[in-house]
């Protein structure tokens, strides 16, 4: 990443009370990538993402966005961001094209929003209530929203949450294609998976710190987490030809269930060539290669719940 | 104040979809008069004014009462549970914008409900005026500036949209029956209308009546001076208690 950061933030603190919400955070966001902060409920990144919006003010360090103090120089900002706030509502009787007219009049030169009504597949809904849209349709409004002004950064705050596994997957797309649109996205979320499959790069947060940044390729592989091959003998058989490969550190065997753990990414391969060498017959083979989840539960020694 | 023309349209619709806050301002107090100008008609009585006259700014003092105090805290109240206030401060509208542009349209609403109804008097009672219109006119803004700030106050401590309502309703219902608004004075017992002499709302009765018979600004410095402590002390404490979540 050699492009100017859009968002800077170094030291950032935040206490409520006796509660420290965010304790010495730095990171850097750049153009043109989606950057995710995961973490349990509680972690930080609301109160992260909306001191770095505005919204809130922190108690240390410094946050720029486009080079500028959120405290000082808000207005400047506004106009080149758009955010989705978490849980956020519309009036119940609102219409879906008065929402998008009325948001579209706040800036000086917006998008066309029947273009941005039929890009997120809201046509059929626009005389639609607020009130009446399904979940999916309402986050999907919430995101126009947020692109009405052609923002060059934008803000997704858990915009999945509550939604069901294919409005998830419907979500993503939609994420990809509005990077693929040169803006950069800061998101939040509470979804391993999502974090994985969607982010450039992923902040951990845990207890109001980051713990962990970078690639989600490059956390799961400097954790050396060792994948698994998994088969069934279809006959009792010797399986010694699978102690002896190089990188295996563990054999296991369960009746006729095998279970071949070691490092690499060749593994499944080097133990199927080492089973028809040997002529071993086998079947219901899988791999289960270690994930984004499995970071998480190593570095914050805790599992993923809400 | 770009998009300020356009958020204020967009509260007015909302206004209007609303069934219960358009019914209280635009139609009970045509309700209101009827049934009390259908039972006492409109006679001469008192200094030439019959009753129908000189319900007329009771009503509009309850008019008053209601834009200000219930639909104004149960709206900003409302918009701030829904996230709908802090989702506007995330544009570059600026909070005055925000804000004003609530005031402004209850300010129309409370104006065309005082409109219908002197429309209304005059077609079917033919409402007598003694006053000086612009007085009226002075003595209602007064008024509206004086509910509206409190109705800000109610909006900034209630922690939730309900009880933002309890709270409205707690101070309207009282108001309504026992300042004269709703009841006409006259028929008010005695120690009801001097413990009413605690309620906002009898002040705005009195100044509107007063300036509707056309007594002057002197008589009613009393009135100016509550309504006007009413309408800074809201504002200073409003502005320093309000929330956007």
């Amino acid at each position: 990443m050699v492009s100017e950061p859009v968002i800077q933030v170094e030291h950032l603190r935040k206490v409520y009370g006796p509660t420290v919400a965010v304790d010495d955070v730095s990171f850097e966001v750049y153009q043109g990538e989606i950057f995710g902060m995961v973490g349990t409920n509680g972690a930080g990144k609301t109160t992260s993402i909306e001191c770095i919006e505005g919204l809130r003010q922190q108690d240390r360090g410094s946050i720029r966005v486009f080079g500028a103090d959120p405290q000082k120089e808000i207005h400047d900002i506004r106009r080149k961001v758009g955010v989705q706030l978490q849980e956020s509502q519309l009036q119940p009787r609102l219409k879906v094209w008065e929402a998008l007219d009325l948001f579209a009049s706040f800036y000086e030169s917006p998008l066309d929003w029947e273009k941005l009504l039929e890009q997120l597949g809201l046509t059929e809904k626009r005389n639609a209530a607020f009130a009446r849209l399904s979940g999916g349709q309402k986050q999907r409004l919430q995101i126009a929203l947020a692109l009405i002004n052609d923002p060059q950064l934008v803000f997704f705050d858990e915009l999945t949450t509550g939604l069901d596994p294919q409005a998830r997957r419907a979500m993503w797309d939609l994420i990809r294609s509005v990077r693929d649109d040169g803006k950069t996205i800061f998101l939040t979320t509470h979804f391993m998976d999502e974090a994985e499959r969607l982010c450039d790069r992923v902040a951990i947060m845990d207890k109001g710190r980051i713990i962990a940044l970078d690639t989600p390729e490059n956390l799961i592989q400097s954790l050396g987490v060792e994948s698994r091959v998994v088969f069934t003998l279809k006959e009792p058989h010797d399986i010694a030809c699978c102690r002896s490969l190089s990188g295996v550190t563990l054999v296991e065997q369960n009746g006729d269930r095998v279970l071949v753990q070691g490092k690499g990414e060749m593994l499944v391969v080097e133990v199927v060539t080492a089973l028809a060498k040997e002529g071993i017959r086998f079947s219901d083979l899988r791999t289960e290669q270690p994930n984004l989840e499995d970071v998480f539960l190593a570095v914050t020694g805790h599992e993923m719940k809400d | 104040m770009r998009g300020f023309w356009k958020l204020a349209s967009i509260e007015f619709k909302l206004f209007l979809r609303e069934p219960s806050a358009a019914f209280f301002t635009l139609v009970f107090p045509l309700m209101m008069l009827f049934i009390f100008g259908g039972v006492f008609g409109n006679k001469p009585q008192y200094s030439g004014l019959g009753i129908v006259d000189l319900s007329v700014p009771a009503y509009t003092a309850m008019i008053i009462a209601t834009t200000g105090l219930v639909s104004l805290t149960i709206s900003i109240s409302a918009a701030r549970e829904l996230g709908v206030l802090r989702r506007f401060h995330t544009t570059p509208l600026t909070p005055t914008a925000i804000l004003t542009s609530q005031v402004l349209v209850l300010f129309i609403m409370t104006t065309l409900g005082m409109v219908l109804l002197l429309i209304a008097a005059k077609i079917t009672y033919g409402l007598r005026f003694n006053g000086n219109v612009l007085s009226v006119i002075l003595g209602f803004l007064l008024s509206s500036c004086s509910f509206f700030a409190l109705g800000f106050v109610l909006a900034s401590i209630a922690r939730t949209a309900r009880s933002a309502q309890v709270m409205a309703m707690a101070l309207y219902y009282p108001m309504l029956f026992l300042s004269g608004a709703a009841i006409p004075k006259w028929v008010l017992p005695e120690a009801v209308r001097t413990y009413g002499q605690i309620l906002p709302l009898t002040h705005v009765v009195n100044l509107l009546t007063g300036l509707w018979l056309g007594e002057p600004w002197s008589d009613h410095l009393k009135e100016v001076a509550v309504l006007v402590v009413m309408m800074v002390v809201g504002l200073v404490v409003s502005a320093k208690t309000f929330r956007w979540e």
